[in-house]
């Protein structure tokens, strides 16, 4: 168990975690209508990001980015919780919309990326207070 | 550190002048608490990169805004939307989602926004002063108003530049600050010979390449063998802010920043220099096309950045009285539109087959026509990057020449004048 910084308020989530293992653009990158990844150049290309306790490296690219995350939360197609190596503001910004628009929206947190590894495709679940834990463990 | 808010901010943010705006205020301040920001700075101007539609969330978004009474407080221009209202093409976005796009743009309108729909509002005459603190949005604008207007802004992303115009304030953090605007790397093109600088081709693989080595951190390109106009200058930094999170780049001797490559550094070492050799570029070239032995094109897309009058003239001589074998989608705003309807161009374009796309472009609303494994040609760094993700279909770069004598044979054709 761990304790991640909450940099935008949300609702817990748990899921299987989604390590991504390069940074992503999300426009471009994400389909805002099922939450695949569709960059063809990105390691994790096909990979949903619904539901998933998505672990993002870094982010690049298009500054439309806030709006895919935003699209994603109304549409019930967003990770169940954020993990971000640095407080990404464009990428987060769609979830400050989403709370400002009345929307249910997952909670992101902070976590230096040196230690995603150990999340990969287990069953994470993060608190609204930040905490970080697997399940079984 | 934590944000203070001004008396009049926090009033707005309570709601002073209205919903709309205290909506604005609020969105700009979680930004800044975000950034890490200590406070708000009055901006100049605003450019919208948050009318094109996604999906429904970005109609409401913006109409919840219309609804709380808002209004743009900053001169403010708009990037593409998804439809083009002039008419000049036509996008396959029907009923529901045609009925959604429409009302976002109006909406954006509501908001005070000028009709300018362009993601080159630099060269439609929103220009700012060098030093003005500005609330842009899009990635190739951001960089073009940096590095080579040298006005400031951070990288807005759609939702933010519209909060940020409707409130007059942005997050006193990231570029707006100088000692942040300070290179940090040198990316030295001076082994790369006058011969490669002579095709229009270097600026978008010199910006592919450099925004890969970049990430997000500020450097100065050194030892440019040739001279950079402002549509190469348009080019290299639509690239650079596709393969990387670049929101400014110097040019030594170039742009306003770097009269040398000391002062872009501010007289320090550089933390690393990268010497950029003829492999290197080879390979960023390759890296730009996703089809390597193509025996058909089936369209031609340029225009990414929105294409100038001057990139018009040079499409308008290259194709002379041919006509093309698959559709060119040249991409453009009102104001190169006017000038190219002026000049009797548009016409001559259409009837060999070029389809002008005003307002809008391909890569954010469905205009190709849906083909497997369909491949489109492209000059453009930015398309290159984000054509098959958006679109589907696979991408072959080159030249504009190298474009137009494609789109004339309908196969690619490579080599001959540049």
């Amino acid at each position: 168990m761990t304790s991640g910084e909450v940099l935008v308020p949300g609702l817990p989530g748990a899921g299987e975690a989604l390590v991504l293992t390069a940074p992503i653009s999300f426009w471009g990158g994400v389909d805002p209508r099922t939450g695949l990844i569709i960059d063809v150049r990105h390691p994790e290309r096909g990979a949903s990001i619904a539901d998933k306790v998505l672990f993002i490296p870094a982010t690049i690219g298009s500054s439309t980015a806030s709006t895919i995350l935003l699209e994603l939360v109304h549409r019930g197609k967003a990770p169940a919780a954020i993990v971000l190596d640095k407080p990404d503001a464009i990428l987060l910004l769609g979830l400050v919309a989403a709370r400002e628009m009345g929307w249910p929206t997952p909670v992101a947190v902070r976590l230096e990326k040196e230690r995603f590894a150990i999340y990969a495709e287990k069953t994470v679940r993060i608190g609204d207070n930040g905490i970080i834990a697997i399940d079984g463990e | 550190m934590t944000l203070a808010l001004s008396d009049s901010e926090r009033a707005m943010a309570d709601g002073a002048q209205g919903e709309g705006a205290a909506m604005a205020l609020r969105i700009v301040a979680e930004a800044a608490r975000l950034l890490g920001a200590a406070r708000l700075l009055p901006i100049a101007s605003a450019h919208i990169d948050g009318a094109v539609y996604h999906g429904d969330s970005g109609t409401i978004f913006a109409e919840t805004l219309v609804a709380g009474g808002a209004r743009v407080s900053v001169p403010t221009t708009l990037n593409v939307g998804a439809l083009d209202l002039t008419g000049c093409s036509r996008q396959r976005l029907e009923g529901h989602e045609r009925e959604m796009a429409r009302r976002m743009m109006r909406a954006y309108l509501d908001l005070g926004c000028a009709p300018t729909w362009t993601c080159a509002p630099y060269q439609a005459g929103h220009r700012p002063a060098a030093g003005s603190d500005v609330a842009w949005g899009e990635s190739n604008a951001v960089v073009f108003c940096n590095s080579v207007l040298g006005a400031r802004t951070n990288r807005y992303g759609d939702l933010l530049d519209i909060a940020c115009a409707i409130a007059g304030r942005a997050p006193d953090t990231g570029l707006h600050r100088l000692e942040n605007r300070r290179a940090r790397f040198v990316f030295d093109v001076s082994g790369l010979d006058r011969a490669f600088f002579a095709q229009e081709t270097a600026w978008p693989i010199l910006g592919a390449l450099y925004g890969r080595l970049a990430g997000d951190a500020v450097g100065v390109v050194a030892g440019v063998n040739a001279r950079a106009s402002e549509d190469h200058l348009k080019a290299f930094g639509a690239a650079a802010a596709s393969s990387g999170a670049v929101g400014l780049f110097h040019m030594a001797g170039i742009t306003p920043e770097a009269p040398t490559v000391e002062a872009a550094l501010g007289h320090e070492a550089p933390e690393e220099t990268f010497h950029i050799t003829p492999v290197m570029v080879d390979e960023a070239r390759r890296m730009l096309s996703t089809v390597s032995d193509a025996a058909r094109i089936d369209a031609v897309a340029i225009g990414s950045p929105h294409l100038s009058s001057a990139e018009f003239a040079e499409l308008h001589r290259l194709i002379g009285r041919r006509r093309l074998a698959v559709p060119l989608y040249a991409c453009t705003g009102r104001h190169a539109l006017a000038d190219i309807e002026r000049a009797g161009w548009r016409a001559e374009l259409e009837s060999a087959g070029v389809i002008v796309v005003v307002d809008t472009c391909i890569v954010v609303t469905p205009i190709l026509a849906t083909i497997d494994d369909g491949v489109l040609m492209t000059n453009s760094g930015k398309f290159a990057h984000y054509t098959p993700g958006n679109t589907g279909y696979g991408v072959v770069f080159g030249s504009l020449a190298e474009c137009v004598e494609s789109a004339v044979a309908g196969r690619p054709i490579f080599g001959g004048a540049s």
